[in-house]
């Protein structure tokens, strides 16, 4: 028997899959894959099948601008949760702020980075505080690429598009204008900071399409386009030290406003000495990331350690709405097996690249690059309801992802080349994904909305911007792969620039005050909640996590 | 095929009858599951991970973790999120590497040996003794890439450094000293800067959004009822996929074809 990665208990379904894979090779050479899904047929599978659409699993909000939205119950708690400070008696600590700043950018990801630098251009002294390393954040995770309408035959029109429709026409379209329109100007500011991008000799940008792309417009930088694009930034935001402050491991815990209502800084907690730090400011911008690590109806995510929401609670009690909140993006390729990778991002290069899901049997069951929530829809369909699903030995339940025809269709090397990071991960447990495809199931990926901002990042408390994936409105209720990375640079320099201007023309910052907690919790008191868990929740706890026995 | 029960969730699900093994966490004994990560066994033994964590994924860097063997002398280096632990392991992870990042104006340098001499000088002490490369969780050469620079070759060590996760380990191990992984971060970035060609179409489609030349393109899908946009939508014209270099769009009106 040839080698295998996987045990005996898979050997019969990954037969299957061998069998079939030189009559699915022809097509896809042909360029005949499982038939697209029409637009109108998108709703009733969403309904059905996808995790978040389920009425049943969802109460109302109780407080707040967003009062009577239908949310998840963990986001929820989170947003109902209970402040970490006593605003009576910290009050008095708010006078002797341990620092002070023109603009503060809390969050050290993408989008933080991105903005640091723009505030720093256009002339502010900036302060990035964030919760972990600078650097771990959802953006270093990003594989597949960025989008940006830059080929001839590609325009910010198709793009404009591509964004609206996959976000099921409910985006903000100023947002989405922006995001087209700044497309090209940010990846030319990238490949002038230096960031390799995967190019042909002439210096043509090689772009690929991903799901919902009606032209090619992915770039990327191997495998690793997220890790490429924060590295260049990282490494730009500590080349301007004369002009940026980094502080890690201290996580935003509460805003802070001043007496007129603007913004007037943050209490940050020192994850290493426990105390807390004063940061006052005339602008601050929010670039706190996701909340995959909520598990959101207790699924895995593909997220970083700190994505934990703790932006949106934070503004949300300064009253800043919420958009698009509704559905969260679950991912339809995340590991399930070996157990130590599970939840894990495979990204959809695979898929862009040729590898086709296929069930139990070896079969094709539906076009391998429809929009993300309705592709893991008719993953879970066939799954949980067609019963065509792969058992692992653990109990988990997937799909073939067969990644083997990528080698077959470029050429031997591609898979090594291409998915050079998920090759290697891999073939630590064992498993060679150029010869064996891997198997996966839908995973938590994506807050695809947030806070209110409009096309500078600003929100409705005067000198707050929000930017990244804490923000919401740019996608709609389903964001397209590539346009996140996007997202996070076009609206991180739009409000580093905007943060700069708004800290120059403010006249001063008045007396701080955390009134706004004390406000809210009567709210919450009014609504009859007894709030569950301290928020923002910073890290997620996994001690002594209890182990399910399979 | 699915007709068995199956869960969805996070939680490691350990199969029935996994044994228990001894590990040495900075020194104490844990009993842990076997098959566990080294980051997931610490979690197991009752750390809430502070510093050493971030991605979960083998990309971040954060997690570098020394280790030693039972019966074994010889250190050990690798990703606490992507290692299982063995039994009887030693295990610390390194919270912080204090190497020394040099700043620069990427506008006043070129892409030669004489800005590795300037920056980086130390790079020039290599005693080609490989162990950067031992150190290195990513299985990148890291030497190899040390003595390119030595050379002067920007465009190899750029290539051979691209998976680097800046986790240090390499810089910890050096017995000269040198800053591998921020070397090489200098070195993609003169390489991504000046020796990789530059898109001209990039360079034109920026020229052509300053100029306003898309806006009105633009205009009219704002101003656009949502049954219009659909319609749109669904009558954008799709470029093939794989790619086909063949391939000319029907449609021209809503490109700039210059
Ligand atoms: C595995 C994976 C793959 C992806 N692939 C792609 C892709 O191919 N293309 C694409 O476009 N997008 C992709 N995405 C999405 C994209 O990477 C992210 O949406 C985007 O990078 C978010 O950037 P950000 O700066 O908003 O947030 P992040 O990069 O997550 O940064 C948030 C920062 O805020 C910090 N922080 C959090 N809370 C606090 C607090 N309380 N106080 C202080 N600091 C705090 C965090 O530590 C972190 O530094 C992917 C995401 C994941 C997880
Ligand atoms: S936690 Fe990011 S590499 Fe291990």
């Amino acid at each position: 028997m040839k080698k295998s990665g996987y045990p005996e208990s898979l050997q019969e379904s990954l037969a299957n899959v061998e069998k079939t894979r030189s009559e699915r090779l022809k097509e896809a050479k042909k360029q005949k894959y499982f038939p697209k899904l029409s637009p109108d047929e998108y709703r009733e599978v969403l309904e059905k099948y996808h995790p978040d659409y389920k009425p049943e699993e969802r109460k109302p909000l109780q407080v707040g601008p967003n009062k009577g939205d239908m949310l998840q119950p963990e986001l929820l708690a989170v947003l109902q949760g209970r402040p970490w400070l006593e605003p009576g008696s910290f009050e008095a600590r708010l006078k002797s702020p341990d620092l002070s700043t023109d603009v503060l950018v809390i969050g050290g990801g993408g989008a933080g980075s991105a903005a640091a630098l723009l505030a720093a251009e256009n002339g502010a002294d900036v302060l990035m505080v964030t919760k972990l390393r600078h650097g771990d954040a959802n953006t270093v995770m990003a594989e597949g690429g960025i989008q940006a309408a830059d080929l001839p035959y590609d325009s910010p029109y198709f793009h404009f598009l591509d964004v609206i429709g996959g976000g099921h026409f409910t985006n903000d379209k100023k947002l989405v204008r922006a995001l087209v329109t700044d497309g090209p100007l940010v990846i030319k500011w990238l490949e002038d900071l230096g960031m390799m991008f995967d190019k042909e000799p002439d210096g043509t940008m090689k772009e690929l399409k991903g799901g919902g792309l009606c032209r090619r417009r992915m770039h990327s930088s191997a495998d690793m386009t997220g890790s490429e694009i924060m590295r260049v930034l990282r490494d730009e935001v500590r080349n301007r030290e004369d002009k940026i402050r980094v502080l890690e491991f201290c996580a935003a815990i509460e805003l802070l406003l001043d007496e007129d209502g603007a913004i007037g800084g943050a209490v940050f907690y020192n994850l290493d000495t426990e105390e807390y730090i004063v940061v006052k400011a005339r602008a601050v911008i929010l670039a706190t990331g996701g909340s995959g690590r909520l598990h959101l109806h207790g699924y895995a995510t593909t997220n970083h350690y700190g994505a934990t929401g703790d932006g949106l609670a934070l503004a949300y009690r300064l009253g800043v709405p919420l958009k698009n909140m509704k559905y969260a993006q679950f991912h339809p390729t995340g590991a399930v097996f070996p157990e130590q990778c599970v939840g894990m991002l495979i990204t959809e290069k695979v898929r862009t690249l040729g590898g086709e899901p296929v069930n139990y049997h070896g079969e094709r069951f539906c076009y391998p690059l429809e929009p993300r929530d309705v592709e893991a829809s008719l993953f879970i369909r066939e799954c949980l309801e067609r019963g065509n699903g792969v058992v692992t030995p653990t109990g988990r339940v997937g799909i073939w992802l067969d990644s083997p025809m990528i080698d077959m269709l470029h050429g031997e090397g591609t898979v090594a080349k291409a998915l050079a990071g998920k090759y290697l991960q891999f073939k630590r447990y064992g498993i060679d994904i150029a010869k064996e495809p891997m198997l996966i199931f839908p995973t938590l990926h994506y807050q695809n909305g947030g806070l209110e901002i409009n096309e500078y990042g600003e929100t409705k408390v005067p000198g707050l911007f929000a930017a990244g994936e804490v923000a919401g409105g740019v996608h709609g209720d389903n964001r397209l792969m590539g346009n996140s990375l996007l997202d996070t640079n076009v609206f991180g320099r739009r409000a580093g620039a905007k943060a700069a201007e708004f800290a120059k023309q403010r006249q001063e910052v008045k007396t701080l005050t955390l009134k706004h907690i004390e406000k809210y919790l009567k709210e919450l008191e009014a609504a009859g909640i007894e709030p569950e868990i301290q928020s923002p929740v910073v890290l997620p706890d996994y001690r002594h996590q209890e182990v399910v026995e399979g | 095929m699915a007709e068995q029960e199956y869960t969805i969730g996070e939680k490691t699900i350990v199969l029935e009858g996994t044994k228990k093994i001894p590990i040495y966490i900075m020194g104490k004994r844990y009993e842990v599951l076997e098959g566990l990560t080294i980051m997931k066994a610490l979690e197991f033994a009752g750390y809430q991970i502070k510093r050493g964590c971030g991605c979960r994924a083998g990309i971040c860097g954060a997690c570098a973790t020394v280790y030693r063997l039972k019966d074994d002398y010889r250190l050990r280096f690798g990703l606490a999120c992507q290692t299982t632990v063995e039994p009887e392991m030693y295990l610390t992870q390194i919270p912080f590497v204090p190497a020394n990042k040099t700043t620069y104006n990427m506008d006043e340098i070129t892409p030669d040996v004489s800005t590795i001499e300037k920056l980086y000088p130390e790079t020039f002490r290599c005693l080609a003794c490989n162990t950067c490369t031992k150190a290195c969780p990513m299985e990148i050469p890291v030497m190899d890439y040390i003595q390119a620079l030595m050379r002067g070759d920007i465009a190899k060590a750029a290539e051979l450094s691209h998976s680097c996760i800046m986790c240090g380990m390499c810089s910890m191990r050096c017995p000269a000293e040198i800053q591998h992984f921020h070397v090489a971060m200098l070195a993609r970035r003169l390489y991504g800067k000046y020796v990789q060609p530059k898109a001209e179409h990039l360079a034109k489609r920026v020229e052509q959004i300053k100029a306003g030349k898309f806006d009105w393109m633009l205009d009219e899908l704002e101003s656009l009822s949502d049954e219009e946009l659909r319609q749109r939508y669904k009558d954008r014209e799709w470029e093939p996929e794989p790619y086909d270099p063949a391939w000319k769009p029907q449609d021209t009106k809503y490109l700039i074809l210059e």
